[in-house]
């Protein structure tokens, strides 16, 4: 009896929670634009979708500082974290502070304040400030990632490598470094991740005509319903799935606990 | 051995890119122009904030942020629970689908509760074919609590989740070997035990809730505030800087204070070195 | 044994505030199997990271064949080192581990090969070239980080407690195999560790340290028999001390008693400590001239039984002895002179 209860509100749940995706996903083959009545089956809003430079050109701009910014954050960042590992108590906490800064403050405050950077040093709003607003919030994603698995090292290893001949960058190189990949790619997805569903602090950060996905959606979602909003939310919802599985199997190969486990993980991090 | 100095073009750029902003804000918020153009110190913009109207979009926006934490701790607590019983193979199935919603775009989650739940929407067609009266839920109160509880349950779930699942199974059979039946096996050993997950869970609501404005636009309406929207407002349509500042900063010590009762609570590290 | 391959000349060492390493003064012979002895915390470990260059010497130096290398990287130094939890390089396997050091050096492939080869065979570990370093137990590891070290042919090993992990049986077998491979190979060995019996049974010599200062220096039966002062011969060894009082060169007065030993020079009637090791006391009856006493314990320990008397003065004997005295018999302790050792009052902070 207790079990059936369980079974039930446990599925009341997902239902709550997929119903919306379903929905979106179903009307964005509807042939037509109500939202309520089934009108018959058809692709041509996906047809419409592609065929609007609006959105292609934001995908494009959207994919190109994802990849941009992550790969940046996660240079530097992984760098920084080898840094701060090292560091002393008090220097440490003082990083540390400053590198939650940006993951504890709410977006708007982040957007908003880099805003008024760019503005202040006469920046034009534009690509480029959407690309360093971009990298900055990456940053401490990144470091909390990689942080985490320089901790768990064998403190002797570096040392080992050093003892044996190696100078420093070559023991970084050979030794740390494939010890840390693990964290150093997750940080890399989860900047690329963060980056593509970022909406907030781009909506603040960029100008010039310079827009992304979510700005676009976001245009588009205040004038009102639009099934090719649907057909987009379906291939990104596929695209995210693809991801997402590809995330697990990686961590279920390399670490051997549940993949979902780190995927929660992941999302606790945001 | 390795030098620390890896780590400065990371300083750098987090002092430029996080600390000065911040400082901007700051000051624009203590500032205003005079009749010159010069920019002034002054308290005026907090003197405006104190103003009821803008007193009554806090308090919504606190109220409404409270209302939706206890729904998720209320609503997610069991799902944490039922979903840390399970056994592991399950178990991690079912989180992962838990989580796969979240990864899609805020944007879009928030967007598709709009259609679902507009007059002419699937919700109300649905009640209209059981016979039921159609309701009007979009634009109102109701449509924000419910965009956030659907935005931020996982957050409440997975902090709790995590922390259930480690709990020792011993512990529980002790407890049962002690005498304990069910219920007090959970008010005196897991739900104290679950606390930090819980604490953690309510921050993790509470902050984004407290501080949206994508739901309560979209699922409000343009005309409804929440403090959030304020902000957005005073820099995009209003252009008034020194106002907005002053309402962020007002925000982020909402935030801090917020913050600051929680880590009463919170025992668990946060891995760094936390305020 | 010949020259000093390795100096430390008034070598100290400090970290936040405290002083590990007190200013030691330490020369150490090439081919010699040397081992610091000591408690954690007694600055044994810093020496040997202050040997290997992980650490810089606040003031004082370290001499390699007598050149001052203290700003020397570890990377430079004819030195190798076995790390204490063997700090094998876990996403490389065994060969690609034990050739790191000589890829470095841009040796020939042919070359490493053979030599890895060599290291393999020498640990008995032939074959495993290909493992992964997780596949291995705890005393293959350890066998692969001393290949792995000791296929650069240094002159110097490094050696921090590498058997501390190791169950008993294993660690005996193991503590045979590096004392042969040191014999073989000709190599001076600088050996840590806290364990004493390790360390007689394996070194030349023994440097036994306590709280940053060297107490004292010698081969394993110096050590044993002769301990300069309380802590040594509390450190090595069960011992009983007792206080005592030295009346005139090889008599000495404690427990009530006047006994003949083997010491002299110290000065009339001064206060001593005066050592006696469990075994060298006998239990014997009906004896009334000498240390009377009652027996308040008996353990089984396999090897002897150990008992504890106490004394006429309340002072409680620790004895060993293959034959057992029952709880709550009287009886008398009998030492002879040469077991006697008498040490100069250590005064303890």
């Amino acid at each position: 009896m207790k079990k059936a209860v369980k079974k039930l509100y446990l599925f009341l749940i997902y239902l709550f929670l997929y119903a919306p995706v379903f929905t979106l996903i179903i009307f964005s083959f509807n042939n037509s634009k109500s939202r309520a009545h089934w009108d018959g089956f058809t692709f041509k809003w996906y047809g419409e979708l592609f065929r609007d430079k609006q959105i292609m050109t934001s995908l494009t701009y959207t994919l190109t500082v994802a990849l941009l910014a992550s790969l940046t954050a996660t240079i530097v960042g992984t760098a920084a974290a080898v840094g701060i590992f090292n560091m002393k108590k008090l220097g440490k906490s003082l990083v540390m502070n400053l590198t939650y800064l940006p993951v504890l403050n709410p977006d708007i405050v982040t957007g908003i304040s880099l805003m008024i950077l760019f503005i202040f040093i006469n920046l034009k709003l534009g690509f480029t400030t959407l690309l360093l607003a971009h990298i900055t919030f990456n940053l401490p994603y990144v470091i909390l990632s990689v942080l985490p698995k320089l901790k768990q090292l064998n403190k002797h290893l570096f040392e080992a490598a050093l003892d044996l001949g190696a100078v420093p960058l070559h023991a970084f190189r050979k030794v740390i470094l494939p010890e840390i990949m693990p964290g150093v790619v997750t940080g890399f997805l989860l900047a690329f991740t963060l980056s593509l569903d970022d909406f907030i602090i781009s909506f603040f950060t960029t100008g010039s005509g310079v827009s992304t996905l979510s700005i676009t959606v976001y245009s588009m979602a205040r004038r009102g319903v639009n099934p090719k909003i649907n057909a987009l939310s379906t291939l990104m919802f596929i695209v995210v799935l693809v991801l997402l599985l590809i995330i697990n199997k990686r961590s279920s190969a390399g670490e051997g606990s549940g993949g979902a486990k780190e995927t929660a993980k992941l999302s606790n991090l945001i | 051995m390795k030098k620390g100095w890896v780590s400065y073009p990371y300083i750098f750029w987090m002092i430029l890119f996080t600390l000065v902003p911040l400082l901007l804000v700051l000051y624009y918020s203590l500032t205003a122009p005079d009749p010159s153009g010069n920019s002034v110190l002054t308290a005026d913009n907090f003197r405006r904030f104190i103003e009821p109207i803008y007193i009554k979009v806090l308090a919504r926006s606190i109220v409404l942020a409270l209302t939706s934490t206890l729904i998720c701790l209320l609503v997610g607590y069991p799902v944490a629970m039922i979903l840390s019983g399970r056994d592991l193979s399950r178990r991690n199935l079912l989180v992962l689908l838990f989580v796969i919603p979240m990864w899609m775009n805020f944007l879009l989650r928030t967007y598709a509760w709009m259609t679902l739940l507009d007059r002419k929407g699937v919700l109300n067609s649905l009640l209209g074919m059981v016979g039921l009266p159609r309701l009007n839920i979009l634009y109102t109160d109701a449509a924000v609590i419910l965009g956030m509880v659907y935005n931020f349950l996982p957050f409440m779930v997975l902090p709790i989740f995590s922390v259930l699942s480690k709990i020792d199974r011993s512990v529980v059979e002790a407890a049962e070997d002690l005498g304990s039946d069910s219920f007090t096996v959970f008010r005196r050993i897991i739900f104290p035990l679950s606390f930090p997950g819980v604490v953690s869970g309510i921050t993790m609501v509470f902050m984004p809730a407290v501080t949206t404005f994508i739901i309560s636009k979209l699922l409000g309406g343009s005309q409804y505030m929440l403090i959030g929207n304020l902000i957005e407002d005073q820099f995009t349509r209003v252009y008034d800087w020194n106002f907005g500042s002053a309402v962020s900063i007002v925000m982020m010590l909402l935030i801090l204070v917020s913050m600051g009762i929680m880590s009463r609570y919170d025992k668990e590290d946060m891995g760094g070195g936390l305020l | 044994m010949g020259k000093h391959i390795i100096e430390l000349v008034d070598l100290t060492k400090e970290y936040d505030g405290t002083e590990a390493l007190k200013g030691i003064n330490l020369y150490i012979r090439q081919n010699e199997f040397v081992t610091l002895l000591g408690p954690s915390g007694c600055g044994k470990t810093t020496t040997l990271r202050l040997i290997g260059g992980f650490e810089k010497p606040t003031s004082g130096a370290v001499l390699f064949e007598g050149a001052n290398i203290n700003d020397m990287p570890p990377y430079k130094r004819r030195v190798n080192t076995v790390f204490q939890k063997y700090a094998l390089f876990p996403h490389m396997n065994v060969y690609e581990n034990i050739a790191f050091g000589l890829r470095i050096k841009k040796t020939d492939n042919a070359v490493i090969r053979e030599k890895v080869a060599a290291m393999l065979s020498m640990v008995n570990l032939e074959g495993f070239e290909k493992r992964s370093v997780e596949s291995l137990s705890g005393g293959q590891q350890q066998r692969i980080a001393i290949a792995r070290a000791l296929v650069n042919e240094p002159e110097v090993l490094l050696l921090d407690e590498p058997l501390g992990a190791l169950d008993l049986k294993l660690r005996k077998e193991m503590q045979l195999e590096l004392k042969n491979i040191q014999k073989r190979l000709g190599i001076t060995f600088i050996y840590v560790t806290h364990d004493q019996e390790e360390a007689l049974t394996m070194s030349d010599t023994i440097v036994v340290m306590q709280q940053g200062t060297i107490q004292q220096i010698g081969t394993p039966q110096d050590i044993y028999n002769e301990p300069k002062n309380a802590f040594v011969a509390d450190f090595i060894g069960e011992s009983n001390i007792i206080d005592g009082v030295m009346l005139e060169d090889y008599r000495v007065k404690f427990a009530g008693h006047v006994l003949e030993c083997v010491d002299r020079g110290f000065g009339s009637n001064e206060s001593v400590d005066v050592v006696v090791r469990p075994e060298d006391i006998r239990l014997i009856h009906d004896n009334a001239n000498l240390l009377q006493g009652r027996v308040i314990s008996v353990i089984f320990k396999g090897v002897h039984y150990e008992m504890k008397v106490s004394d006429e003065n309340g002072f409680e004997w620790i004895v060993h002895s293959t034959s057992m005295e029952p709880v709550d018999t009287a009886v008398a302790l009998t030492i002879q002179p040469c077991d006697i050792q008498i040490m100069k009052k250590v005064r303890t902070i």
